[in-house]
């Protein structure tokens, strides 16, 4: 059996062949019409242009009109609840770094409060990003105990459940980095504890806390460092692997509910019967 | 048929027919490049991976230079209680780089012998041995304690309470011209033994001296 996708172009915006009761009732159209007809057609060539050289909408229509189980609900949405929070983190965390500088001395704690109280809806973007950490730690959570009792970490899903895994852990670290850049009282003591709680891990703790604070004590390459990796190592590593935990998504297909019950192919309906 | 078993056996490219195999060749173009295109990029990634990583791990094995800081008069500390003193442990970070030390003179009674040079005088850490919180020395009760989670330590700065795992850290002190000096941070088990400097939080009893091994950090001792 064939199935017909649907055509991701709106019919309002496909081409028409023009009707004789068209335009100016001589067949033609008037100039406000051929206007308009044009720059409907430019959307379009803009569009086929590309798609011609880039067959993106076959992608496009792979990604977006799959077949989804009977039964899905609003459960399902919690992943791309957590896309769309990390997505707003890194919007809003380009943006803070127009203004913030990660330096020790006062810079950091000076520039924060720059932004805080002198940049214009700096207040809004910084609580933004302090606030959404928050809930994208949280969604991931959600999201995590959905896919887990739904059964969603079943074969043929588990590396996707591992892949996962991963973007958890990345973002608590990314909670964590974040949290010592205000580089005030707060923040500064929570990463001295929790540094000192990280080298608690036998054998290797120590070093990794020595490899966090770049030496033996927090000092000024501790906060570029907590820096560098929360705004570039760990988003890149967490862009890509949401790449392909969304790939595997797409090419799985979503799981079903774990109440919904297999339909019987018909054939073996009518034996039974 | 034991003619073309030997012919596969060849290791010229020519006598196995295959397609396009040239005279006296032992491995096939196809094959030869897959060889070289996974090396040199191995070299490449090696060539931006190695020293990146390296960057990043250096202060790792990086050996910190012992740094002694003069804090007062030899003379003015007493046996019976601790100054505090405020000694730059990081430069360069301003605040940040500052911690703060009790510091008092060596106490026959409740040190017993004075074991070194190094031993003359007593200079505490502030920083809790449970997960770094600034300890407190309160006179009236000769403890210090901590405002974190009620660790409490009692006048050696031996733990008496709460969460911490070890006494609290102390400092090398030498006297030189009559003025006190505080150096490199060192840790102490429950028995005040000597160790290289441990991060809050893990034990120097019994096994835990295993566990959490000296790091390379560690500064040497200049005397
Ligand atoms: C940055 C964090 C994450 C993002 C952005 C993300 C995004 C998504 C999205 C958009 C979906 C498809 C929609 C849905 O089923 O909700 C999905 C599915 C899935 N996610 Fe995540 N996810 C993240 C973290 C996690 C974590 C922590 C786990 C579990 C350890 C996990 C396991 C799964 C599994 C197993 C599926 C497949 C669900 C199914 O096929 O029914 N994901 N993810
Ligand atoms: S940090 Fe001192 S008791 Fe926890």
């Amino acid at each position: 059996m064939r199935i017909k996708l649907p055509n991701p172009i709106p019919d309002k915006l496909r081409p028409r062949p023009r009707r004789p009761g068209d335009g100016n009732g001589n067949g033609r159209l008037t100039p406000t019409q051929a206007t308009i007809e044009a720059s409907k057609d430019a959307g379009i060539s803009v569009v086929d242009w590309l798609d011609e050289r880039t067959s993106l909408s076959g992608a496009g229509r792979w990604a977006l009109f799959r077949k989804v189980p009977k039964g899905t609900n609003w459960f399902y949405t919690l992943g791309s609840a957590t896309l769309f929070a990390f997505l707003s983190q890194a919007v809003t965390g380009v943006f803070l770094a127009m203004y913030y500088r990660p330096d020790a001395t006062s810079g950091a704690y000076e520039s924060i409060r720059h932004i805080n109280d002198e940049v214009f809806l700096g207040e809004f973007v910084h609580g933004m990003h302090k606030w959404g950490s928050t809930v994208m730690v949280v969604l991931v959570f959600l999201h995590m105990a959905r896919t887990f009792f739904f059964g969603a970490y079943k074969y043929p899903r588990e590396l996707n459940w591992v892949i996962g895994v991963t973007l958890l852990i990345l973002t608590l670290m990314m909670a964590f980095t974040g949290y010592l850049l205000p580089f005030d009282q707060r923040s500064y003591w929570a990463s001295v504890v929790a540094v000192n709680i990280n080298g608690t891990g036998p054998f290797i703790g120590p070093y990794l806390s020595d490899f966090l604070r770049a030496g033996p004590e927090f000092g000024a390459t501790t906060l570029s460092r907590f820096y560098s990796i929360h705004m570039l190592l760990l988003p890149g590593a967490i862009a890509a692997l949401i790449g392909a935990h969304l790939y595997l998504v797409t090419k799985l297909g979503t799981t079903a509910p774990p109440w919904s019950k297999a339909e019987k192919r018909s054939e073996l309906r009518e034996t039974e019967a | 048929m034991p003619n073309r078993r030997r012919a596969a056996k060849s290791p010229y490219t020519a006598d196995r027919n295959i397609p396009g195999a040239f005279e006296g060749e032992t491995v096939t173009r196809r094959r030869f490049m897959t060889g070289s295109v996974q090396v040199f990029g191995g070299i490449a990634a090696a060539a931006i991976g190695l020293p990146t990583l390296g960057f990043a791990l250096g202060p790792v094995f990086e050996r910190e230079k012992s740094h002694w800081e003069d804090v007062g008069a030899a003379a003015d500390f007493p046996d019976n209680t601790y100054i505090p003193k405020v000694v730059t442990t990081t430069p360069g970070v301003g605040e940040v780089g500052k911690t703060t030390v009790y510091v008092r003179r060596h106490n026959l009674q409740i040190d017993g012998p004075v074991r070194d040079s190094f031993d003359q005088y007593v200079a505490i850490s502030n920083r809790c041995a449970h997960v770094g919180c600034p300890v407190r020395y309160f006179e009236a009760s000769q403890r210090f304690i901590c405002p974190c989670h009620g660790g409490v330590y009692d006048f050696r700065g031996a733990r008496v309470g709460g969460p911490p795992v070890r006494p609290l850290d102390r400092f090398y002190t030498r006297v030189l011209n009559g003025r006190l000096q505080v150096g490199p941070r060192f840790s102490v088990n429950s028995e005040l033994r000597r160790f290289s400097p441990r991060d809050p939080g893990e034990p120097l009893d019994g096994i835990g001296q295993y566990l959490y091994p000296r790091r390379f950090s560690t500064p040497e001792l200049h005397r």
